[in-house]
């Protein structure tokens, strides 16, 4: 190395050697002897990068950057001999502040780098910062040695995944959950057994980009508790970790535990799915604070009315401007460093449709980010999942720009199955088109059923026991006045808002929430569900829990034995649909017969065999998947009958025949209490009358041919 | 608390032993006595870690460094590390790289 001319200083800065850097990679990145610092504004008219000793309050130094080291608009320096376990880093940015024409440079500020790979300032979760601190966000080196071994993405089958949404902090931070970290990564691996034997293969994390639980941080007047940024939907750096959730954050170690916590996933054949939000930052609108954006380039990372304010098409007080080149290449460069760097198998892009909008926020036909990202090689294997609207009215479902690769979050499920099980009528036709996978949305331009992420709930809403526990949202702890959170919940409270001692009450309620379960696990596409509904999580009604570090978001693990019956009915019918082909179609059904059968892929019933009644007054969903069909014909497996009433009184419903040779099995039936209500897959219990079935008032069963 | 270090390679086992806490300022001297008994060729690396009262991410660094410099067929053992220092090994996954013991016989 020492023979290479090219790794000499030329310039020297208050004892600090330098030369000029590579304007690529943007960044701090470590170069033989030193540190290349690269940052890329258009506007500014100098820059100084401003080196701290961890967590000292005065810089160690600042260093004006060479006119002769800007090339274009990137400014690029190798300062030598830094101890790069102990430096923290920032930038001041000179330029106009002329915010009519949409800068806001101040070079009071010390600016976070938008590519930092790990952030200080915020180590350990909850710690109240001083706020009279210069530098609240502190740019970090991070070594890229991690031991991975052979581990790489799973890249399992899209359609063979079930996708378990969690918040880091939620799933372990209750005292019932006995790790010995609670509320981080390392805590997360502790209770990987429980994610296997509940059968999932996928989870979604909540956003763990660094965020700052102190955004917007107050006290509830009325009891003294803090209210956060809890959930973490504000991002101060797209490229580092969220430290507070690492126990080994307080040392600087949070990116070592976050990838370790995806090699042991990886290793029990669980993907890691990360919830990105690159619609806005937490720098929120002109009168929030300038943490990096802002000062480094504000009219080229946000978009900005005519008059320099800024869009709000993200709800949060500004919108990212993903369809910028320069923003674009930000976002494509963090996915890539997150798929390479932590091995992450897919992303699910919050409020995605305001990545197709361009910069002055109309949307795109063809918007070049996600083409893009469709396109990427590095992102070749992962999952890209919209949530195909975004907080400016505009709704993508079902036309966002798949370029054959992008899922969407199917909200039509989500609302179409919350009707249909409490007992609206007008629905049956609609879910005959959800539980094919959404073939009125999706069976166009090669689109298939892998399209449709289906979910019932997901963190934005009520649990699924809430779902069947109250009427209305009951937000009032969020101290907005109960302002805050959706209205349109289409829940049923079973007669009685909230909790209740009634064990009517609660036996319907139960038998509600398995029957989400039938329609999540049995549908094509791809389901997910929402970390605790297995074991009857509530949030007592609130359906918008984004600010509560508090039991109201946190997993109570008593419920495990409590629900019993609930995470028994999860399991199984998980197990089911992994052990069956015919649930998981990686194309559309056709409605017909064409492998010789002498039935269709899927047929439709009702109370009488081949007779479904779509009416408006139906309400009750019956069909028949035929396993000669599975996966297009590829696959054989047993043919299943699913029978559906929401109907508040028992119905009783004449079966198709099975296949011949073949008689039908009971594998579930809500209608009945616990054990009986679901088999262990492979064990279903054959049934006396083949020609009939009683099922109860809003209940389910699932029949399987043997 | 300083580091103490000691090192010596015997029959083809190299040993360190440390004493104290391992912070960015003295990771250095940890390095080196890694160096230093890699170029002796050891066929096994064990490093006593029962007087290692903290390791901070440089520490951690070293370890990583020690297995990329020692190749993969030297086996390198950790031994008696508890409390923070076997905590941080575990977060940070690095206890399913080298081989955690209690105690080494020879």
């Amino acid at each position: 190395m020492d023979s290479r001319i090219d790794f000499y200083p030329t310039h020297e800065h208050s004892g600090y050697k330098l030369r000029p850097g590579k304007p690529y990679p943007f960044g701090a990145s470590l170069v033989p002897g030193g540190i290349n610092f690269s940052i890329f504004s258009r506007h500014a008219t100098s820059c100084t990068l401003v080196l701290f000793e961890k967590h000292a309050s005065k810089p160690l130094v600042e260093i004006p950057f060479p006119h002769s080291f800007r090339i274009g608009n990137v400014y690029s320096m190798v300062v030598f001999d830094l101890d790069c376990e102990n430096i923290e880093y920032g930038y001041r940015m000179d330029g106009p502040n002329d915010p009519a024409n949409g800068h806001r440079f101040d070079n009071s500020k010390i600016l976070l780098d938008p590519y930092a790979k790990a952030i200080g300032g915020r180590d350990i979760w909850g710690k109240t910062p001083d706020w009279n601190e210069v530098f609240q966000y502190r740019g970090r080196l991070v070594f890229e040695d991690f031991d991975w071994e052979d581990d790489h993405a799973l890249e399992t089958p899209i359609e063979d995944l079930v996708i378990y949404e969690a918040h880091v902090r939620s799933f372990t931070r209750h005292p019932s959950s006995k790790v010995k970290f609670p509320g981080t990564y390392a805590a997360l691996v502790e209770k990987i057994p429980y994610l296997k034997q509940l059968g999932i293969n996928c989870i979604e994390l909540m956003p763990v980009y660094e965020f700052d639980e102190f955004e917007n941080s107050r006290p509830n007047p009325s009891t003294g508790e803090m209210l956060y940024n809890y959930w973490g939907y504000s991002t101060v750096g797209f490229f580092a970790p969220k430290s507070g959730y690492a126990a080994t954050g307080k040392f600087g170690m949070q990116v070592d535990e976050l990838k370790n916590m995806v090699k042991h996933l990886h290793k029990n054949g669980i993907e890691v799915m990360l919830d990105v939000v690159f619609n806005h930052t937490a720098e929120g609108n002109e009168k929030g604070p300038t943490i990096s954006f802002r000062g480094v380039d504000n009219s080229t990372y946000y978009m900005l009315t005519p008059e320099g304010y800024y869009f709000n098409f993200s709800g949060c007080g500004n919108t990212l401007n993903c369809n910028n080149p320069i923003v674009r290449n930000m976002v494509l460069d963090c996915l890539r460093y997150w798929a390479s760097e932590y091995h992450i198998d897919g992303f699910r892009f919050d409020l995605a449709a305001i990545l197709g909008r361009d910069p002055r926020g109309a949307p795109l036909p063809n918007p070049p980010l996600l083409e893009t990202l469709a396109f990427d090689p590095v992102l070749g294997k992962c999952k890209l999942i919209a949530e195909a609207w975004d907080a400016g009215g505009l709704n993508m479902l079902g036309s966002f720009p798949a370029y054959g690769r992008w899922a969407e979050w199917n909200g039509k499920f989500r609302d179409h199955v919350r009707k249909f099980l409490r007992g609206d009528k007008g629905m049956v036709g609609k879910m005959g088109q959800r539980v094919q996978g959404s073939p009125d949305l999706y069976d166009r331009n090669g689109r298939g059923p892998t399209a449709s992420i289906n979910f019932v709930t997901c963190h934005d809403g009520f649990t699924l026991y809430d779902l069947f526990s109250y009427n209305g949202k009951h937000n009032e702890v969020n101290c907005e006045n109960n302002r805050d959170g959706s209205n349109d919940n289409f829940s049923w409270n079973c007669g009685h808002e909230g909790d209740s001692e009634s064990s009517e009450v609660r036996w319907l309620r139960h038998k509600l929430v398995k029957n989400a379960a039938v329609l999540l696990i049995i549908s094509q596409g791809v389901p997910m569900m929402l970390m605790g509904d297995e074991i009857g999580r509530t949030q007592k009604g609130n359906n918008n829990t984004y600010c509560h570090d508090s039991d109201l978001n946190w997993m109570d693990w008593s419920l495990v034995e409590k629900n019993t019956d609930l995470l028994r009915f999860f399991r199984n019918m998980i197990a089911f649909r992994r052990a069956h082909p015919v649930l998981r179609s990686p194309t559309h059904f056709q409605n017909r017969d064409y492998v010789g059968s002498g039935v269709a892929d899927i047929t439709w019933h009702g109370v009488q065999k081949w007779n479904a009644d779509w009416s408006n007054e139906s309400r009750i969903l019956a069909f028949m998947l035929d396993g000669r069909h599975a996966k297009g014909g590829a696959a054989k497996d047993n043919t299943i009958y699913v029978a559906v009433n929401s109907y508040w009184e028992s119905l009783s419903f004449s079966l198709p025949d099975p296949p011949s040779g073949k008689k039908w099995h009971l594998f579930a039936n809500t209608g009945v209490e616990y054990p009986g209500d679901i088999c262990i897959p492979g064990m279903e219990i054959p049934l006396q009358n083949q020609n009939d079935f009683l099922v109860g008032p809003r209940s389910a069963i699932i029949l399987l041919a043997r | 608390m300083a580091l103490n270090i000691s090192m010596d390679v015997n029959n083809g086992v190299a040993k360190i032993v440390l004493e104290g806490e391992v912070d960015a300022s003295v990771s250095d001297k940890f390095k080196e006595a890694v160096e230093k008994a890699a170029r002796q060729k050891p066929n096994r690396l064990v490093m006593f870690m029962d007087k290692l009262t903290f390791m901070a991410s440089a520490g951690l660094r070293i370890l990583i460094f020690a297995k990329q410099k020692m190749g993969a067929d030297v086996n390198i053992y950790v031994i008696g590390a508890s409390g923070p220092v076997l905590n941080t090994l575990k977060m940070s996954g690095f206890d399913r790289s080298v081989y955690v013991q209690a105690s080494y016989v020879d």
